[in-house]
């Protein structure tokens, strides 16, 4: 009678779970994570005559990323043009953060606070740049900072200026492009906290004699940290991987760390050198996030 | 004579116009491109009156009509490759008891969205250079399986939140009323779950279509996107062919997005 | 005529989780539920009843023990090859499909024609008086129409069993009140065996041809309504069920002897040392002294057509009384009255 039962027990929770997650592993692997541990292994090769590596073991690109040999003498010094670029990169992708929480925290504060049946229009304009093409975005940014693009044009009509302003091609119109390109990322999780924030607060804040801005630093800020950091993250992490931006506004000369690997693996003919350096990405970016997780474990018990 | 204002306690100094700043900032150089790609002169910058010209000259580019070819091809193949595991893994994530390597497989599926995609474009170089030399096929189907795993979880994550709002029972239900485990998936689990699987091949649409870096170091020659034919462009002069076709990208952008909110605002 | 079992367990147990963490859900229940009877499993939250049900229904498989329906074993058989049916607690309505689309799902499942599952869709929904919704969603319904909608639905297979979890604790007192009836009418017009969880001890009272009582996984007693009120097996029984008074005594005899020190001529079986004598408050008479136990009355309580008393016996126990309520005679805190009570009304327990 109980013959059939034994053998339909169903699987274990973890078996069907895992099973079915598997095709989306697979193609992961295959297609996205798997790869990653090549870019490392890569990092630890010796680069080869054109292009590609040659299948010995190496610190050389590692060291190539901090340091430069002269050809000549074989003195050993820093490598002033790649620190420059490194720098360069944490530097815009710094200004960048700030810039966009200069103008987010007002922006997603003002979306939390509409009346709730317009909220949803005010996301939804906050939603839109989110999803539109980044390249679209830099591109428009670009017609505008131009030399004969629509702010010169302006400036120059009304005698505010005599001659146009180069701003194209120089860091000022990456990190205009860059803070354009990253705002809905640092509004939409700002906005997420806000949202949560129970503004009866606010009104014990003012009760207790607290001004506006003593509200703000005392009250408001703390509450939302988590979001901040959270916004913070999102786009100091892209900036710092930016590659179209810079790209498309920087001209080639302004370059980021993400068009210098690029460099590496084209006209610059070495591999290694740029698996170091996509390495070194991945390793701030793995760093920020297990910031950013200590930091929602700590607070989120109490949200 | 200055009226009192009633104190409203959600109000911060400056924080209104900043915002209204804000979104003009945002808005006004897409609203700028848009007016432009109407331009009937050859300047992306003075204006020479009203005109469809430009959208005819990207319809009648070749090279404009093979690339829009192929990111229809990619985007579709890779929304529904994406959704279809991104759902599996749904299901097989969510809605029951935790079980060991759970966290892992978050972390694999969410893995695209954290690391810069400068770096997954670099290590994808590498790898299929080298299948593409071992097999010799070069054609688009490195593209679509990029692009398949990265939209993973762009799909993965509405499908996830639907199954979250699902009635636990609904499936015991099923069993109860005579249903097999396939007849009540089929029957329950798969429609109401529709709704999620729409607006993750959506959103899985639209990062396809959208995607310039990673297209940009897979492709191989004459492999041209909408996006990196566009990028190209941006070396030569412009004209507004570029600004028509981000504008029709754009409105098909907007117009997915506008359905996926109807979508995901209908709850069964 | 003989009666006929419609659902056996024999021995079952059910334990969840392993080693140090394992919880004994049901200890080793044997229980016999007959043909066309309401049978309903009573006890407080995390009793047992509900992984009993849900054991019956194939949702879960026991750790030990059978499950026989109608004779035949379905221990293991999967809850879609069981003619049984369950009414949901949370009604678990398929928010996507019509009233009618989900009445009609168990037999679109079996695989029965069209027109069979319109027309008995139909029969159903008119049975639930439902005709004029077959066409609303669930969540265009109200809470009372959706449990018609869940009990159509389980009805529309026509089971050999029906299991009903607590389906009617989330609606309120009223509408409780019309689905209890409702509910009774239905099984005896479809004449479907019943299997009905709940705790609320005056529903079971009023619904059942028998009750199971069940605490921490075992089963305590099965009986009519009348058996369980007026001969509850031992002291949660007579507490769970209704009101009762304890007073703790000591067989003397042939009678007992209370802590006051009075005897009560009570019917003992056999019992000896020391016993608990349960009293249902009703069956509590109280008079002007003398005659019977010496008491004082603490408080009164005016219910309408009754009046409870709090009664205080020389040794301080304490005592309800639910006395019908008639002018002219009725005593005021401070009095003190004689309690005399039906010897034959008194239960012993062992203690």
């Amino acid at each position: 009678m109980s013959g059939p039962a034994a053998s339909k027990r169903p699987r274990s929770n973890g078996a069907t779970g895992w099973l079915l997650s598997a095709p989306a592993l697979i193609l992961l692997a295959i297609a996205a994570t798997g790869p990653l541990f090549i870019v490392i292994l890569y990092s630890f090769l010796e680069k080869g005559d054109y292009s590609g590596v040659r299948w010995i073991l190496s610190g050389d690109a590692w060291f190539r990323v901090f340091f430069e040999k002269d050809i000549f003498d074989g003195t050993v010094s820093l490598a002033d043009a790649n620190l420059a670029i490194i720098w360069r990169s944490v530097k815009l992708s710094l200004a960048t953060t700030i810039i966009t929480f200069g103008l987010g925290l007002p922006t997603a504060w003002f979306i939390a606070t509409r009346p709730a049946t317009q909220r949803a229009f005010w996301l939804f304009l906050i939603t839109i740049p989110f999803w539109t093409n980044l390249l679209i975005r830099t591109f428009a940014i670009m017609e505008v900072i131009r030399n004969q693009g629509l702010l010169n044009t302006f400036l120059l009509h009304y005698g505010v200026i005599s001659e146009p302003i180069q701003i194209l091609y120089t860091d000022t119109a990456v990190l205009i492009g860059m803070a354009y390109v990253y705002l809905p990322l640092m509004v939409l999780p700002l906005f997420a906290a806000i949202d949560r924030f129970d503004f009866k607060l606010i009104e014990a804040g003012y009760d207790l004699y607290a001004t506006r801005i003593k509200v703000l630093r005392r009250v408001i800020l703390p509450i939302i940290r988590p979001g901040i950091v959270a916004g913070c993250i999102l786009v100091f992490i892209p900036s710092l991987g930016a590659y179209v931006t810079p790209r498309v506004l920087g001209g080639g000369k302004n370059m980021m760390i993400g068009n210098f690997i690029e460099l590496q693996f084209g006209q610059g003919q070495n591999w290694p050198l740029g698996a170091a350096l996509s390495t070194m990405l991945l390793i701030i970016v793995l760093g920020s996030l297990v910031v950013y997780m200590r930091v929602s474990a700590r607070e989120e018990p109490h949200g | 004579m200055a009226r009192p204002r009633a104190f409203d306690v959600t109000t911060l100094p400056g924080f209104t116009f900043i915002a209204i700043v804000s979104f003009l900032l945002l808005y006004a150089p897409i609203v700028t491109l848009v007016i432009y790609s109407f331009n009937a002169g050859d300047s992306v910058n003075l204006w020479g009156g009203f005109s469809l010209k430009w959208y005819h000259v990207a319809a009648g580019n070749e090279a404009v009509q093979g690339a829009a070819i192929r990111s229809f091809i990619i985007a579709t193949w890779a929304s529904v490759i994406a959704t279809t595991v991104a759902t599996m893994a749904a299901l097989g994530t969510t809605r029951r008891g935790k079980y060991r390597g759970q966290s892992l497989i978050y972390i694999i599926i969410n893995q695209p969205l954290m690391v810069p995609e400068i770096v997954t474009a670099v290590a994808l170089l590498i790898f299929f250079s080298s299948v593409k030399i071992a097999t010799g096929y070069t054609g688009l189907g490195y593209l679509i399986l990029a692009h398949s795993a990265f939209c993973v979880p762009f799909a993965y994550l509405p499908i996830k939140a639907r199954l979250e709002g699902m009635d636990i029972n609904m499936e015991t239900a099923a069993a109860d009323l005579y249903a097999t485990p396939w007849k009540a998936f089929r029957h329950v689990t798969l429609p109401l779950l529709a709704p999620g699987i729409i607006a993750g091949a959506m959103l899985a649409f639209i990062i396809s279509l959208d995607d310039v870096i990673i297209t940009e170091f897979v492709k191989s020659a004459g492999q041209d996107t909408l996006p990196t034919y566009m990028l190209g462009q941006l070396r030569r002069a412009l004209t507004p062919e570029v600004n028509a076709i981000s504008t029709v990208l754009l409105a098909l952008s907007i117009v997915i997005l506008a359905l996926f909110s109807v979508v995901t605002r209908k709850r069964g | 005529m003989s009666i006929k079992v419609a659902v056996a367990a024999r021995n079952v147990g059910k334990i969840y989780g392993a080693g140090a963490a394992a919880v004994n859900a049901l200890g080793d229940v044997s229980i016999d539920i007959q043909q066309g009877e309401f049978f309903t499993l009573l006890g407080p939250s995390g009793c047992g009843k509900t992984t009993l049900l849900r054991c019956i229904a194939g949702f879960e498989t026991p750790t030990s023990g059978t499950i026989l329906l109608s004779g035949r074993d379905i221990t293991h058989t999967p809850p879609s090859a069981r003619p049984v049916n369950t009414v949901f607690q949370s009604y678990a309505l398929f928010p996507h499909l019509t009233v009618a689309d989900n009445v009609g799902f168990g037999l679109k499942m079996q695989g029965k024609s069209r027109s069979e599952v319109a027309s008995t869709v139909a029969r159903v929904l008119d049975l639930v008086k439902l005709e004029a919704f077959a066409d609303r969603l669930p969540a265009q319904m109200s809470g009372g129409q959706q449990q018609r909608v869940a009990l159509a639905r389980a009805l529309a297979p026509a089971p050999e069993v029906l299991l009903l979890d607590e389906p009617l604790s989330a609606l309120d007192l009223k509408l409780r009140k019309e689905m209890q009836s409702e509910l009774k009418r239905l099984q005896t017009e479809t004449g479907i065996t019943f299997v009905f969880v709940t705790h609320d001890q005056e529903e079971a009272l009023t619904m059942s041809n028998r009750i199971a009582v069940m605490s921490a996984g075992e089963l305590l007693q099965v009986g009519t309504p009348r058996d369980i009120y007026d001969r509850p097996v031992n002291r949660f029984v007579a507490d769970f069920i209704g009101e009762t008074n304890f007073l703790v005594g000591e067989v003397d005899g042939t009678a007992v002897r209370i802590a006051s020190g009075e005897r009560l001529d009570v019917p003992l079986n056999g019992q000896t040392g020391r016993v608990t004598l349960a009293i249902r408050p009703e069956q509590i008479k109280i008079g002007t002294v003398p005659g019977g136990l010496a008491a004082t009355v603490t408080d009164a309580t005016y219910l309408g057509t009754d009046t409870h008393y709090a009664l205080a016996l020389s040794d301080g126990s304490a005592l309800v009384a639910r006395v019908q309520s008639r002018t002219g005679d009725d005593f005021a805190v401070g009095d003190t009255v004689g309690v005399t009570v039906d010897a034959s009304a008194v239960q012993v327990l062992k203690e």
